[in-house]
């Protein structure tokens, strides 16, 4: 399309020629524009994002219970006592365990199902679809249906006895050895999803003329796979890396609903550490330099990844980072 | 992709795993409602026999279900409409407008999405007190809200840099103000990205659970999913009523996805893809 230099309905207003129009000149009723546009967003984002992490850092540094004055300033004992804990300790290594078992399981089973799933199968679409449901159900009702699910002797327990696999039965959230282990099943089943249809969407910036070519020259499928689909997926499994590692290191939601963190804190996330003491036993202070400490870890691991993995993809990932 | 009948078949074998694995729970649920307590009991894995509708009845009957699913469309309506009302207007600034500073507010947005709700709970929970705003649904909207402006903000700027400027200047060479091209034409050519941002908005209000636990204290103000724990510990011996209320409150947010799993799954396709 091209600009027309005349205007060509006389009713119109006489205006700036369309060149220099675009270009915003500063001025007073711009800046008026600005502010109009921006300023709500701005507020709000502030308001009720920004703020509370402030509140949350200026609170963190008082023995406060959450009502009466602020007045028995510890400084950063919250924290030394925090770090020192036993409990808190586990809590952070749960959250890294979740995180290390989301990238060796999830991972290469999100990408072979990908790749299962982009292949002409019958009943593709359905399938698709089938796999994501998980996804759009509420963490709520994720956590009540395994937690039936798996009661002792109930449906789990039953359809493996029922199979002939009555071995693998186990208390599955009252075992202070399993039950982290199960919560990360649970994870899994309703995350699997979404790391599924973002590799499928990566796939298909895959050109197919790539493996065309390759298995010209002689490559096997699994050859074509390994050498031009995985490394092309590179950015794609950097962006869900860093998704998956985020949310294992927030977990809260599914764990807090099924075990409280229990039994004896062997399910016990930085999160569910940090509603148990704040909310359930007003330690308002304490809870505060938690949220802070939960979050100044999962900002460094952003800044550190973004620094050392997305480095190579061509955009950033915090502007690309969507889901 | 050349792949032998070995491998095609492996593939559907696969896909039978997955679909087992993802619909089994689902069914379980969904038909443990149809089935007494003693059928539960005596044969977890069993299907309904006989066929009971008390347990669906009941829950449908009662007005507990129902308020929950009011509270949580008219939450996850305000929450949405703010979000993409207000990430459209400053998407646009942010797009459209040279301005100093533009890159840095940019940033401040995108920082946002590395703090989930969950992290900010305890300090927003002790300012939405000194605000008023505890059991208030627009406490629970408003920064439900907030915390979707990010993904808002990102998905849309991108999308609406790339509207061609030829139609800006036709726009205003017709005597349009840039407040008026915004209104009447650049918003209505970004209806793709603003439902993909409106459904992911939706979504996310619509499955929260942390933030209205906190805010509500009442039950009358519960939201579908602390309905459905709540449900579950105060009927823990109804077993056949409790799958039935969770089934009935999956079910918005799974027709929600039908409808909208174009938009879903575009959306985070044009995210991969830039």
């Amino acid at each position: 399309m091209t600009t027309a230099t005349t205007p060509v309905r006389t009713a119109a207003k006489p205006s700036a020629p369309a060149v220099t129009a675009r270009k915003h000149r500063p001025g007073r009723r711009k800046r008026l524009e600005l502010a109009l546009l921006l300023g709500p967003a701005l507020l709000l984002f502030t308001g009720f994002v920004l703020v509370p992490i402030g509140i949350a850092a200026f609170y963190s540094l008082f023995n406060w219970k959450g009502f009466g004055p602020l007045d028995d300033f510890v400084g950063f004992k919250n924290y030394a006592d925090a770090f020192g804990g036993t409990v808190f300790q586990s809590a952070i290594v749960h959250n890294l365990i979740i995180a290390g078992l989301s990238i060796a399981v999830q991972l290469p089973l999100s990408i072979g199902l990908a790749l299962l799933l982009n292949r002409k199968l019958r009943g593709r679409a359905v399938l698709r679809a089938l796999v994501f449901a998980p996804y759009v159900l509420s963490e709520a009702i994720t956590a009540v249906i395994w937690a039936l699910m798996l009661q002792p002797n109930g449906f789990a327990d039953r359809t493996l006895r029922g199979a002939g696999l009555g071995g693998l039965v186990h208390n599955w959230l009252a075992d202070p050895g399993i039950v982290l282990y199960t919560m990360f099943a649970v994870i899994t089943w309703k995350y699997i999803g979404f790391g599924i249809i973002l590799l499928l969407a990566g796939l298909q910036g895959v050109p197919a003329e790539l493996r065309e070519a390759a298995a010209l020259d002689g490559a096997s499928a699994w050859q074509t796979t390994r050498h031009v689909v995985l490394p092309l997926l590179g950015p794609t499994i950097r962006i869900w890396i860093f998704l998956s590692v985020i949310g294992s290191l927030q977990l809260f939601d599914v764990v807090w609903i099924m075990t409280q963190g229990g039994p004896a804190n062997a399910s016990t996330t930085m999160a569910t550490y940090l509603i148990d003491h704040g909310f359930k036993r007003y330690e308002f202070g304490f809870g505060s330099a938690v949220a802070v400490i939960l979050f100044v870890i999962c900002f460094v691991f952003a800044l550190l990844y973004q620094r050392f993995a997305l480095r190579r993809d061509t955009q950033g990932a915090l502007t690309r980072m969507v889901g | 992709m050349r792949s032998g009948k070995f491998g095609l078949s492996m593939g559907y074998l696969a896909a039978i795993v997955v679909v087992g694995v993802t619909v089994v729970p689902l069914l379980f649920v969904a038909l443990g409602g149809f089935r007494t307590n003693a059928q539960i009991n005596t044969d977890p894995a069993g299907l309904p026999g006989p066929w009971v509708f008390d347990n669906y009845a009941s829950v449908l009957g009662s007005s507990a279900f129902w308020t929950f699913l009011g509270n949580s469309a008219l939450i996850a309506v305000i929450a949405t409409a703010l979000a993409v009302g207000l990430g459209s207007m400053a998407g646009y600034a942010l797009s459209r407008y040279q301005f100093k500073g533009r890159e840095a507010f940019y940033t401040l947005f995108t920082l946002g999405l590395l703090f989930p709700v969950g992290v900010a709970t305890l300090p927003l929970y002790l300012w939405l007190r000194q605000l008023g705003l505890l059991e208030s649904f627009w406490g629970v909207a408003i920064p439900e809200a907030a915390f979707s402006l990010p993904v808002t903000i990102v998905i849309l700027r991108p999308f609406m840099h790339a509207i061609p400027g030829e139609i800006e200047d036709a726009a205003v060479l017709d005597g349009t103000t840039r407040l008026g091209f915004f209104w009447r034409i650049l918003l209505p050519l970004s209806t793709p990205a603003l439902t993909t941002v409106a459904v992911l908005a939706f979504v996310t209000s619509w499955n929260t659970y942390l933030l209205p636990l906190l805010v509500f204290n009442d039950s009358a103000h519960f939201t579908l999913p602390l309905g459905v724990a709540m449900f579950q510990s105060a009927f823990s011996q109804d077993t056949a009523r409790v799958l039935a209320f969770t089934a009935l409150s999956a079910i918005p947010a799974l027709v929600f996805f039908v409808l909208a799993e174009r938009r879903i799954v575009g959306g985070l396709t044009g995210s991969v893809k830039g």
